[in-house]
């Protein structure tokens, strides 16, 4: 069965909390739904953290494009879209860590390099697209996410590699949280700089690819960035912001989902707001802190003289 | 001696090893490109020692700083690290690097930074503080109260909660030098770390090195612009121009004799009456010189 981003028939939520989970797992597709969101989020969480601590959203951006040119060369050579994202963002990767680096290390360039790959695997999709004309539907789906049309098989794909991309971070977690914080030192300390930066920008592209099944290309800031610089604007301790920004990509997810459920909104509109929201209320949060802060240290001040 | 009683927290076997140089460079040179940087250097660093390394832009003294920590090669000579040539990475050596600042963004806590020093090195799980949710090990206990210490030894103890981003510039290079202390290294390589502090965190940094060496018998080599910070401080001088080096007490290199030797020009030595030295006269101005890579090597 497959149903693509629309509802023909809505469901009215109940009162009764268990009658509303009932409903809500009525169908097949929504339980696959709600299982691949859930493991992409586990994924986007904490690799989404790192990619902001190193300031690096613009890349996770690019891969995302890419994507798209993998998802709709896919479809064009009829292979799985996942793998195309798998294949396609993993080879930009490696391309802009090449083309970015500069005596061994990430530089200016590295935003030129960016961009030029990014205009360049757009103008590849849409060649792709143009070639497959016949398959607008799943061109529509991947710009702004298929997560309804997940089979049993989609699933299974994504458990797996978002348990291999969890294994991974977790085996370089310390020494990347060090060269993302100071390169300088953690190279002079012996840790391998370089291959942590690509292992990790493998990792982003992995991220992009199975997080693309849920909010589509345009919409990928929504699981990738805002949870994880939702948690960094609440905590400044690393581990606390990890389990922040998974918590809240799971949040969003599953709220996401229900919402779109029952009021036939668009997932990705509903996953995106909400992960908007969270991020309004903790930008002011940590205005509001900043600001009785400053009062504290004036009053101090003032009652020191 | 009463020194070694405070001694064990730094280095393990402080006294074995009192009577010999952790840094031994023999010969050394470095050339990048077809400009040789320095040549022939010969310097022995002992335990405890804090040296300060001088001389013009360019002249080659971050390099030495990374020379020895062997992120550089040499053209000629070589270069042993606590009796090793090739000590690369070792925690037994505390590096801060040049101009250090960072984002404001960055939103990490000064304690996690100070952490790192210890398990940013480490593959694997668990990430710095998970082990607390699981209860705690003995080892983490110990770590948490190492981070403590060298916190406290810096005087970081009032800021070290808040996100390193939000600190000053002499907030944020205490914080450093207690991630470089918290290996309880043997050796600190620490370049330019008053260049952007005010008069008052230049002294108060220079006095907190100055007893990091006395109290846990620590080499230190410090690069810097401006001598006068450190001056009361410093054991010796390494002074570096036009590609030679001379090495010997403040006062001696500190001449107007030596220096104009090593600048082939008359450079005068003015000695200010509360014992501050202005040097005048050096080809590329006083304090802050301009391109030494059109010098004359």
């Amino acid at each position: 069965m497959i149903i693509h981003n629309s509802f023909v028939l809505l469901l009215q939520p109940s009162w009764n909390p268990l009658e509303t989970l009932r409903l809500l797992f009525a169908y097949h597709f929504m339980k696959n739904a709600f299982l691949a969101g859930t493991l992409i989020a586990l994924v986007a969480g904490p690799v989404g953290y790192f990619m902001v601590l190193r300031g690096q959203s613009f890349l996770g951006h690019t891969l995302s494009r890419v994507g798209f040119a993998g998802a709709a060369g896919a479809v064009l050579f009829g292979i799985s879209p996942v793998v195309g994202l798998l294949v396609f963002g993993s080879c930009a990767a490696l391309g802009i860590g090449v083309l970015g680096e500069r005596e061994g290390r990430m530089s200016v360039e590295n935003d030129i390099a960016i961009g030029t790959v990014l205009v360049f695997s757009l103008s590849l999709g849409l060649l792709f697209i143009r070639l497959a004309s016949s398959y607008a539907a799943n061109v529509y789906s991947f710009l702004f996410g298929t997560i309804l049309g997940i089979s049993d098989h989609d699933v299974w794909v994504t458990a797996l590699t978002a348990s291999i991309a969890l294994a991974i971070l977790a085996v370089i977690a310390r020494p990347l949280l060090f060269v993302s914080i100071d390169p300088d030192v953690a190279a002079a300390r012996g840790v391998p700089v370089r291959l942590i930066s690509y292992i990790f920008m493998l990792l982003l592209a992995i991220s992009v690819a199975v997080a693309v099944q849920v909010v589509g290309v345009l919409l990928i800031f929504a699981l990738l960035v805002t949870p994880a610089a939702t948690a960094q604007q609440l905590t400044a301790r690393p581990t606390l912001g990890v389990g922040l920004s998974v918590g809240l990509a799971v949040l969003v997810v599953w709220l996401g989902l229900s919402i779109a459920y029952f009021s036939g909104f668009p997932i990705g509109f509903a996953v995106t707001s909400i992960a908007f929201g969270l991020y309004l209320g903790s930008r002011a949060w940590r205005g509001w802190c900043g600001a009785r802060l400053r009062r504290t240290n004036v009053s101090r001040v003032s009652g020191e003289e | 001696m009463s020194d070694v009683e405070r001694a064990p927290k730094f280095g393990d076997d402080v006294t074995s090893r009192q009577d010999e140089p952790v840094i031994v460079v023999d010969g050394a040179g470095v050339t990048l490109g077809d400009r040789t940087l320095w040549r022939d250097l010969q310097l022995s660093v002992w335990p405890g020692e804090f040296i300060a390394v001088l001389g013009p832009n360019g002249a080659g003294k971050s390099t030495l700083i990374k020379a020895i920590l062997g992120l550089i090669p040499l053209s000629a000579g070589r270069i042993t690290v606590l009796g090793e040539e090739n000590l690369h990475g070792s925690s037994a050596v505390g590096y801060l690097p040049q101009r250090h600042a960072f984002d404001a963004d960055t939103r990490i806590r000064g304690r996690d930074l100070v952490q790192l020093g210890l398990s940013g090195t480490r593959w694997g799980l668990p990430l710095p503080g998970l082990r607390r949710l699981w209860g705690g090990s003995r080892a983490a206990r110990e770590e948490e109260q190492r981070v403590q210490d060298v916190i406290d030894l810096v005087g970081a103890i009032d800021y070290a909660d808040r996100a390193i981003g939000e600190l000053s510039g002499g907030e944020q290079q205490r914080l450093l030098i207690a991630q470089a202390l918290v290996t309880r290294p043997r050796i600190l390589l620490l370049d330019e770390p008053l260049d952007s502090l005010d008069l008052n965190s230049q002294q108060a940094v220079s006095a907190l090195i100055h007893r990091v060496a006395e109290e846990f018998k620590v080499a230190v080599l410090l690069v810097a612009h401006d001598v006068n910070a450190i001056l009361p401080y410093l054991d010796r001088v390494l002074y570096i121009a036009r590609g030679q080096t001379v090495i010997g007490t403040p006062h001696e290199v500190m001449s107007e004799e030596t220096l104009s030797h090593l600048y082939d020009t008359p450079i005068e030595v003015l000695h200010t009456r509360d014992g501050r030295i202005v040097v005048v006269g050096q080809p590329e101005g006083v304090a802050y010189h301009g391109h030494a890579s059109h010098d004359h090597s």
